[in-house]
């Protein structure tokens, strides 16, 4: 489905990401760990656009993405729920959520249904909906986030550390409906540094680190291995 | 619901009022100051929907209000048009030209765009002065025509002028109104909020700052042309950096980013300066002070704070409602936003 290769981006002279390969699977959840700073993020940005490659070759469903505007990614069907949960705080949890099918915005029926279901998915947003986004607590937050990402009805849906700064329980029930959306037809890009709840969700993994794909394998393969162990799950 | 049933009222007695306005005084110059606030205030609402409402502050405004009335004076008087027509046609010119230095100048951000349009404001106010054989450089064009009758009505006295203006002024009002409780509004202030973010939930930035841009061109031609057929004489003085300071102080002194706050800036603002007339070189010194004052304790200006302090009363008496608390803590996210514009006006 989504499929990158030898892809470097640069900021300045300085290479953030050297050289990468990463395949998506149709239906797929996969997941990059690594620490801070490792590229994850600027991995995300180049995929939807907001950083050109420097050099290799990123393509979707056929489509090469290279130079594409990140609109017309968007509308593509590649979904992005933006590392720290980026919501617009002024506006209500619900013009959030609109705003999240802003490349569907002719299709009224379509975004009603949507909504349903994000607030399906999430019970707590249909109760706080005409609440400003920005009082929202952290985990409620982050369901806005995701929810937006889910309302432009994406085929793959980035989500940029969705755990982070989370209580423990709160990164679980995340999890739980990460994977509940996967089940529902949505393949899931996942970039985190909680590896031990994210392999648990995730088929396969890639590992980062300063810029580059050090490790792959399957998310067994990579529970198992000690370094990972060592470095990301601390036993 | 009540709120809205206040807010209709007070809409409703501030529309009576400025329509009852030119009956309650004998006195046209007071209509005439007046008629003028009126003008000011429609160039302040082109400034507020980029400035405000999008996050790009344009000192070019000056530039295209002078374009606007350079453009009406000059096919009424030069080209001999009919009033309506070269109305029309200004407004078409101020766009076009909105459109093709918007294109060039949303390639910058933040300061450098204000920088930016702060020289492209400057160099159109020198193509007015220096071109003499079009423009008549200095001297000015004198003897623009009163708008041309429309059947019955005229346009020839101080009054008639005024509900001509004002006329304007509600449309503009009203479009505004339209524009900020629509998915476009939202889609401009999701780009003032983050331009990355609204890019990643698929809003193509460029073709809608431009869009904003050239409609706040509209804005400020639409006023510029108002000025040159209410005034009936321009010079190039009205394309000068001075006067963009003047839109913007309105505009931050009123609220910027608000609906009603052009109103009640300019307002305030403009009939100040007549009642400290007497003091004309000491005016400076209690303006830019208390200027000052305003953006520190009141960064969105009157009607924010007003809107704040009311809020604040609110959560006075409902403690526990969430949803009131929640917006005066973002009210403050609001605020942290526009400082950043405010440092590059002091600057």
């Amino acid at each position: 489905m989504l499929k990158l290769t030898d892809v470097s981006v640069k900021y300045g002279s300085f290479t953030a990401v050297h050289d990468i390969n990463i395949e998506v699977n149709a239906g797929e959840i996969v997941v990059l760990l690594g620490s801070n700073g490792a590229g994850k993020s600027t991995t995300f940005r180049t995929i939807s656009g907001l950083n050109r490659p420097a050099a290799g070759e990123l393509v979707f469903e056929g489509n090469k993405l290279n130079r594409r505007p990140a609109d017309q990614i968007v509308q593509m069907g590649i979904g992005q729920c933006p590392e720290g949960r980026k919501l617009f705080p002024a506006m209500s949890v619900e013009e959030n959520l609109r705003m999240g099918a802003f490349v569907h915005r002719r299709k009224r029926d379509q975004i009603k249904h949507s909504l349903e279901h994000v607030y399906e998915l999430f019970p707590i947003l249909k109760e706080k909906r005409h609440d400003a986004a920005g009082s929202l607590s952290g985990g409620q937050q982050q369901m806005v986030a995701i929810g937006r990402a889910l309302m432009s009805k994406p085929k793959l849906m980035l989500l940029d550390e969705p755990s982070v700064g989370l209580a423990p329980l709160v990164v679980e029930q995340m999890f739980e409906t990460i994977q509940k959306i996967n089940k529902e037809g949505t393949t899931i890009l996942l970039a985190e540094q909680n590896a031990n709840a994210a392999l648990k969700i995730a088929d396969k993994g890639y590992v980062f680190e300063n810029g580059t794909i050090v490790l792959e394998g399957t998310s067994a393969e990579l529970f198992a291995n000690d370094e990972v162990r060592k470095a990301y799950i601390g036993a | 619901m009540t709120n809205v049933l206040k807010q209709r009222n007070v809409v409703i007695i501030l529309i009576l009022f400025a329509l009852a306005f030119p009956m309650m005084t004998s006195n046209t110059y007071m209509i005439h100051v007046m008629t003028l606030s009126f003008i000011w205030m429609i160039g302040v609402y082109g400034l507020n929907l980029l400035a405000g409402y999008t996050g790009y502050l344009s000192l070019a405004h000056a530039g295209f209000f002078a374009i606007g009335a350079y453009s009406l004076g000059l096919l009424t008087v030069k080209a001999q048009m009919n009033f309506w027509l070269a109305l029309v046609l200004a407004l078409v010119i101020t766009c076009s030209i909105g459109l093709v230095v918007g294109a060039i100048a949303l390639r910058t951000k933040e300061h450098f765009f204000a920088i930016y349009t702060l020289c492209l404001g400057y160099i159109i106010y020198l193509v007015i002065d220096k071109w003499d054989s079009l423009t008549e450089g200095v001297r000015g064009l004198i003897g623009i025509p009163a708008p041309a009758p429309i059947g019955p009505i005229t346009f020839e006295t101080e009054k008639a002028h005024y509900y001509f203006v004002l006329f304007f002024l509600l449309l503009v009002v009203l479009i505004m109104y339209r524009i900020v409780h629509s998915l476009s509004g939202r889609t401009y202030i999701a780009i003032r909020n983050s331009e990355d973010l609204a890019q990643t939930i698929g809003i193509s930035t460029k073709t809608n700052k431009l869009t904003v841009f050239v409609l706040s061109t509209f804005f400020a031609g639409l006023s510029g042309a108002l000025y040159a057929s209410f005034v009936r004489f321009i010079g190039p003085d009205i394309g000068s950096t001075n006067i963009v300071f003047d839109l913007l102080t309105y505009l931050l002194v009123g609220g910027i980013g608000t609906l009603s706050g052009p109103i009640v800036g300019t307002l305030l603002i403009v009939w100040l300066s007549q009642l400290l007339q007497d003091f004309q070189q000491y005016r400076m010194l209690i303006f830019g002070p208390a200027l000052t004052l305003l953006i520190i304790f009141a960064p969105r200006g009157i009607v924010g704070a007003v809107a704040t302090w009311n809020m604040n009363r609110k959560l006075k008496k409902y403690p526990n409602n969430q949803a009131r608390s929640g917006r005066s803590r973002n009210d403050s996210l609001v605020k942290s936003e526009i400082v950043p514009e405010k440092q590059v006006k002091e600057g």
